[in-house]
């Protein structure tokens, strides 16, 4: 529970972003679906080949699995992009002149 | 050693996505690395909490043995590849109008 509860500090953490400086990044739902798509495949496929070749190993998971891979990598891979995003998105809201290369 | 490897093909893989596959080139830009700048000292925290609590452990043969913040250098490298990846596929679907 407790990988669980540093991720869920992390949201929590990075929600005034997107509430008071409106990084505007859940609100762009599609958007950020279809960016961990592809981040996710590749993270996921990697991990696994790590955790196979024991590169690495995790202790006190819930032991909740999709597949093969713990909740907590999943939760992982999705957590760590959005406040990615959440960090960008605030950045260019505070520094509206640097192009990021998206503007229209 | 093989976690070391893997970390710096996975950094050159993101750049190659940034720079030659979708075209984002936020490796120029100066909005990443202000992000990432930001990003990085999260990481350090978030890291650390999970590699000091031992939350996460790794196998001393697969990593090359440097440290920051308890966690190891391939660390930073597999994060900088996540962030960088993630970026420049925002905004590679924002520069085709999702939102």
């Amino acid at each position: 529970m407790r990988y669980l509860a540093v991720m869920l500090c992390c949201v929590v953490v990075t929600l005034p972003l997107e509430l008071r400086l409106h990084a505007r990044v859940y609100r762009r739902w599609r958007r950020l679906l279809l960016t961990l798509a592809p981040v996710l495949a590749v993270f996921v496929t990697w991990d696994a080949l790590a955790i196979h070749a024991h590169d690495w190993s995790y202790r006190h998971l819930t032991g909740l699995r999709i597949g093969d891979l713990p909740i907590e990598e999943i939760v992982f891979f999705v957590v760590v992009p959005i406040c990615s995003l959440l960090t960008l998105e605030a950045v260019r809201r505070l520094r509206p002149s640097w192009q990021a290369g998206d503007e229209r | 050693m093989s976690y070391t490897l893997a970390a710096v093909l996975g950094v050159g893989f993101a750049a190659g996505l940034d720079l030659a596959v979708l075209r984002t080139k936020l490796l120029r830009r100066k909005v990443f690395w202000a992000s990432y700048a930001v990003i990085l000292v999260f990481q350090l925290l978030v890291n650390g909490i999970l590699t000091g609590q031992r939350l996460v452990v790794y196998a001393s043969a697969d990593i090359i043995g440097w440290r920051v913040a308890y966690a190891p250098v391939e660390d930073l490298l597999f994060g900088f590849s996540l962030v960088l990846q993630t970026l420049a596929w925002w905004v590679w679907w924002g520069r085709r109008g999702v939102s």
